[in-house]
């Protein structure tokens, strides 16, 4: 546990030396407020608060930005070690690769929160300030906080896995983008395409969901979306929200960080100095 | 051997083609310093990793302090100095100590203590990006010296130190050694590690060639013994003539004979009386030595 902690203490200096700690709390804080102000503009009776709208346009853009972020920082985790040639030395130290690989997380995982603390503060703050009935809105940002969390703790463990795979960096960064690119923005494309072409076959009815369910990034998105019952504030996607229950994409948001990180440790593992 | 700190049996190590490990075998007990030599490319670095678990052997059985290598128990006894030893540059020296101690579970408030065994103390709130070669080098030293290990695996330790550092260094291991630490360490500095190890071990092209004290192998090498004889004016030549063999070289007489030859030898110089000046006995050189079995020994 010491161990682990103190990896943790180090990676978070590290990565606030590195600017990391900095660039993810700016991106966060400009982002979320200037969603914020959009989202307090007079909106003419949807019928919802404005921290409400304020946190479903935030999920949309929580989609793209929490799973680069969380590759931008985690693609250089092993593959860096071993190009500077720090990973011998590691590896010969009495500490567990897993143990290795939670350190890492924790440290970069306290990034995230805090960079999310700060925007989504920030957003509530510019909310409520506008708006005494934004307060009933507060559940959902929380939602949104928590499953954002998971989402990046997600996306840390894929780039700690392709981190592990490509041995170098600059491999591993080609391959993060290339995930994040293929998850997160084709994936969709394609499915729009494939239900476009399927005109409300077999394919929209039973794979769709399936394939939202497993997809990290739509899971979340479903998740959020649904439970704030503000599909209706969304576009794309996010229309099919109303077919599948709370409590898939709720398993999907938990159960995708676990696997990730399964599968960050089982590359890891197989990694020879 | 319950008694040794470390026991390599028929190593083999099979990198595709490339056979970097043959067969060897070696133990090294507590408190003993071995020292491995071999040219560029001999096996040594992929000896050392193989018996800290960081690379599996192909074939072969080892045991590290009576566990496998690269197990846990083994990890916490043996300490470990890389080749080109590297750490994060944005850490400093001291952040980086206390880091690898407690993953060796002891205190990090030794951290200072440790900087200053090396000569750091006053770069230790540095970070390591701003350190020299030889800076790092300690750090790494510092690193291998945290806890009690029962072994040290040192991959070419004085690489980049300077010759004080370099003494320095050695009396550090020397302390070690008689705590009761095994020491196995890589170097091309051959001079060195004569006066500083018990043992020594040769590889070459992935076999051990050679195994034993100095002396041991200076016997067994039976390399000839080279006297120089320093002539009175003059009376060069005729020494020449009552010693075959010799060549004359800056009003020297150079000449080589077998260690068996060697007193007979003194003494038909000693017969020459006054028309000698000076006599020189060089014995072969650890460099003759250690080009001796490192060439064509291997069957
Ligand atoms: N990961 C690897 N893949 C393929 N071949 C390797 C690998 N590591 C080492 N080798 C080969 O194994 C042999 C031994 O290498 P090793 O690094 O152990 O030499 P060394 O004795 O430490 O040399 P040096 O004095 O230069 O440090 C070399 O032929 C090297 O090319
Ligand atoms: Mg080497």
């Amino acid at each position: 546990m010491k161990r682990i902690l103190s990896t943790a203490r180090t990676e978070f200096r590290i990565a606030l030396r590195n600017r990391w700690v900095s660039i993810a709390l700016a991106v966060m804080a400009v982002f979320s407020l200037v969603l914020a102000l959009a989202g307090s503009a007079p909106t003419g009776g949807l019928g919802v608060d404005r921290l409400s709208v304020t946190v479903a346009s935030l999920t949309s853009l929580s989609v793209y930005l929490i799973p680069l972020l969380a590759l931008l920082m985690s693609f250089d985790a092993i593959a860096g070690e071993a190009e500077r040639g720090t990973l011998p030395l590691l590896l010969a130290y009495p500490i567990a690769r897993e143990a290795v690989l939670i350190g890492k997380l924790a440290a970069h995982l306290a990034i995230l929160a805090l960079a999310l603390l700060l925007g989504h503060g920030l957003a509530a703050g510019v909310a409520i300030w506008n708006d005494p009935e934004a307060l009933t809105g507060l559940p959902a940002l929380w939602r949104l906080s928590w499953s954002s969390v998971l989402l990046g703790a997600t996306f840390l463990g894929a780039g700690y896995a392709l981190s592990a795979l490509s041995r170098r960096p600059s491999g591993a960064a080609g391959l993060a983008i290339g995930l994040w690119l293929g998850l997160v923005v084709l994936y969709d494309l394609g499915l729009l395409s494939a239900i476009v072409a399927d005109n409300g076959g077999w394919f929209t009815t039973e794979a769709f969901p399936v394939a939202l369910l497993v997809n990290p990034a739509d899971a979340f998105r479903l998740f959020n979306l649904t439970a704030s019952g503000a599909t209706a504030a969304a576009a794309g996607v996010g229309g099919a929200a109303d077919t599948i229950p709370l409590w898939q994409s709720l398993a999907s948001v938990l159960l995708w960080p676990l696997a990730a990180l399964a599968l960050a440790a089982a590359a890891f593992r197989k990694v020879t100095p | 051997m319950m008694t040794s700190t470390l026991t390599i049996s028929q190593l083999t190590k099979r990198f595709g083609e490339v056979a970097a490990l043959t067969g060897v075998s070696l133990s090294v007990a507590p408190g003993e310093r071995v020292a491995l030599l071999g040219h560029n490319g001999a096996g040594k670095s992929t000896m050392m990793k193989i018996i800290l678990g960081l690379i599996p052997a192909t074939s072969g059985q080892i045991s590290v302090c009576d566990a496998a290598p690269g197990s846990i128990a083994a990890r916490r006894s043996v300490a470990y100095l890389p080749e080109n030893v590297a750490f994060h540059p944005a850490l400093t020296g001291e952040e980086q100590l206390r880091h690898y101690l407690v993953l060796r579970g002891e205190s990090p408030s030794q951290a200072m203590g440790l900087l200053e065994k090396v000569g750091l103390a006053q770069a230790a709130r540095r970070r390591i990006g701003t350190y020299s070669k030889g800076m790092r080098q300690r750090v790494g030293l510092a690193q291998a010296l945290i806890g009690q290990p029962r072994l040290l695996v040192l991959d070419e330790p004085t690489s980049g130190l300077d010759p004080v550092s370099r003494r320095e260094f050695y009396a550090l291991l020397d302390d070690l050694a008689k705590q009761g630490a095994s020491i196995l360490l890589s170097s091309h500095a051959l001079t060195e590690v004569e006066a500083r190890t018990d043992r020594i071990v040769i590889l070459s092209k992935g076999r051990m060639v050679a195994e034993g004290s100095l002396a041991e192998l200076r016997r067994r090498a039976d390399l000839p013994v080279t006297l120089h004889v320093t002539a009175r004016n003059g009376s060069a030549p005729e020494i020449a003539r009552s010693l075959p063999g010799a060549i004359l070289v800056d009003g020297a007489l150079h000449l080589t004979c077998t260690q068996s030859e060697k007193l007979a030898q003194l003494g038909r110089i000693a017969g020459l009386g006054d028309k000698v000046a000076d006599l020189d006995v060089l014995p072969p050189s650890l460099e003759d030595l250690y080009s001796h079995f490192s060439r064509g020994t291997v069957q």
